[in-house]
């Protein structure tokens, strides 16, 4: 079978620019080129699953250097985890933007960034190379933050210059590091650096671990520099909100930190206790902030931030089960968040505001809406049998079995938490009196309610399913995680 | 020695500038100080005592050469701190037209 690693990068990016020419053709031309382009990437990654065999890693070479020297892509489990996720819901949220985004002027301009911000993304998942890494990461992060003020708005404006300006403090410090990992090592290649980093240089090691976790916790909006997050994320495009907060914040945030600390740099006890305390911070602050918000979006936006904090806790346990719960929780929450944000652009698209105290009895008109933002709303709190309860039940029986009997507890709070701040979303917006001015809402347009019952339906089958859908995707990130730096062997082994 | 503690400077007043200055120009001003600050440690890391220029000559056969790949890597950088720099230009001017001011205590709509 021919490579076709390479696909995944330059369709979105050759689509991104044809789109620009193509709406002179036909005005509906870009929105079609899009999902087109888009539902290609989402069966080309899925189709994979059946061609790459299980611990096996399929490597495209740039040019015909060796694999040490030249620009790799790299896909082994963990980046073939993100790199279905990102597709699937970049689809599905791409469908969405069709009736969506019909309010808004310059939409191939639109749909020309978003290409970019998942050539951007599959780029930082796909690339086997630090530099590579970075620049993926700026395009994805330039493209979402001029995607952020797409509105022009002056509320997007000031979200978008405080995302740009946070990240970009966050890229230099990732580029610091990347430079010191650059010169202590003579490599970029990330396998090769696995393999050649020194065994003592105890405080560069130190130092480089301590500017990658700033960097790219910022990018993933862990608490101390989570932010931008609650701006940005609300004053985006409804679709945008769930592509930056179901996607973005994990394909350059929690992959990355991933990538970085369990493969190339190696994961220590030190950095797993700073994973779960920075985790649990997250997951509590982030949610007892989202209890005091009155915006839908600004809501959803803080629970992202708590959500994230399932993950890092998940991640800093580090047993086989924690990782599992922790990447299981990572796809789960992209299913359910994207969806809940879109439900809330659904709200803000009848109904023209997201405020939770203008809104009310919303479930006789709205009926597809109402029930998909409930389902999402019990998933994302971990009510069986949808899926956020099997990944949540993972992380905490992680912590258990690892002896953190608090960290455990902290969870359950958090979970409890977040159940009660969903329960108001539920009362505000779909349920109890209808105010007078909102009589004439009607659902929205039957593009909208395709993406949304789809995500629901996911919701409900990973999450009665979820033994098969663990052993056929989320085994082999963990296997590709737990192999630590072992990864160097996996990737240069057969060269 | 020195050549790296310049940078460290250069990005401290960079960080600085960020994080205390009022005015959306001169945060803009801050961000690219570090960027190049990052640029000049790309440049001093590649540097080899002696180095020339990384083209191969035949006829100094045992020439030191310089570092290409941290130089190529400047240039990669200086290409993205440009594409950062627009866009956060083009929105701090959006700003201005809508608020009449650069002063970020003056525009501030959003909170946390």
């Amino acid at each position: 079978m021919i490579n076709i690693l390479p696909v995944f990068i330059l369709l979105p990016l050759g689509a991104g620019f044809v789109m620009l020419l193509s709406h002179r053709i036909g005005r509906r031309l870009p929105a079609f080129i899009c999902n087109a382009a888009v539902f290609f990437m989402m069966v080309m990654s899925f189709s994979l699953f059946f061609f790459r065999p299980v611990g096996s890693v399929m490597i495209f070479r740039t040019g015909c250097f060796p694999v040490i020297i030249g620009i790799n892509l790299v896909l082994d489990g963990l980046s073939h985890l993100l790199l279905f996720t990102v597709n699937l819901v970049a689809f599905l949220i791409a469908l969405y933007s069709v009736s969506y985004m019909a309010r808004y002027t310059k939409k191939e301009k639109y749909y020309s960034l978003f290409m970019l911000m998942v050539a951007g993304m599959n780029g930082v998942i796909l690339t086997g190379d630090l530099i590579s890494l970075f620049i993926f990461m700026e395009l994805a992060a330039i493209s979402g933050s001029a995607l952020v003020a797409f509105g022009t708005e002056s509320e997007e404006l000031e979200a978008a210059f405080k995302y740009l300006v946070m990240g970009s403090v966050a890229s230099i410090f990732i580029l610091f590091a990347m430079i010191l990992l650059y010169s202590l090592t003579g490599t970029t290649n990330m396998a090769d650096i696995a393999q050649s980093l020194p065994a003592g240089a105890y405080h560069a090691k130190m130092l480089i671990s301590l500017l990658f976790l700033v960097g790219f916790g910022t990018k993933a909006a862990i608490i101390p520099f989570h932010a931008w997050l609650p701006d940005a994320h609300p004053a985006a495009p409804a679709p945008i909100s769930a592509m930056l907060s179901g996607v973005l914040i994990k394909a350059l945030g929690i992959y990355a930190i991933i990538r970085i600390f369990y493969n190339v740099l190696g994961m220590t006890n030190q950095l797993s206790n700073v994973f779960m305390v920075f985790g649990v911070l997250s997951l509590l602050i982030g949610v007892i902030m989202a209890l005091g918000q009155w915006d839908f979006k600004r809501l959803l936006a803080y629970h992202s931030i708590s959500q994230i904090g399932y993950i890092l806790l998940g991640l800093g346990v580090a047993t086989p089960l924690g990782v599992l719960g922790a990447l299981f929780h990572l796809f789960n929450h992209a299913i359910f968040k994207p969806l809940l944000f879109l439900t809330a652009g659904s709200v803000e698209y009848a109904t023209g505001t997201r405020q939770l105290k203008e809104l009310g009895g919303l479930r006789q008109k709205m009926p597809v809406t109402a029930n998909t933002s409930l389902i999402a709303s019990l998933a994302i709190s971990g009510i069986p049998p949808f899926n956020g309860f099997w990944s949540k039940l993972f992380i905490i029986i992680a912590c258990i079995q690892a002896g953190r009997l608090w960290f455990a507890l902290a969870a359950v709070i958090g979970s409890i938490l977040t159940l009660s701040s969903f329960m108001k979303i539920q009362k505000y917006v779909f349920f109890g009196k209808l105010p007078a001015r909102l009589r004439n809402t009607k659902e929205s347009p039957w593009f909208m309610g395709t993406s949304m019952l789809t995500l629901a339906l996911l919701c409900l089958v990973i999450g009665l399913l979820f033994p098969i859908f663990v052993s056929l995707i989320i085994s082999p990130a963990v296997m590709s995680v737990a192999a630590g730096t072992g990864y160097a062997q996996l990737v240069l082994g057969g060269f | 020695m020195v050549m790296y503690l310049f940078c460290v400077l250069l990005l401290s007043i960079g960080i600085y500038c960020v994080a205390a200055k009022k005015n959306l120009i001169k945060i803009i001003i801050g961000l690219v100080i570090m960027e190049y600050s990052m640029n000049l440690l790309l440049v001093v890391v590649g540097y080899r005592k002696g180095g020339v220029d990384p083209i191969i000559d035949p006829s100094a056969a045992n020439a030191v050469y310089v570092d290409p790949l941290a130089q190529m890597f400047a240039l990669a950088m200086i290409v993205i701190g440009l594409a950062t720099t627009i866009i956060m230009s083009a929105i701090a001017m959006r700003i201005y037209e809508r608020y009449g001011t650069f002063d970020i205590t003056k525009i501030g709509k959003l909170k946390g």
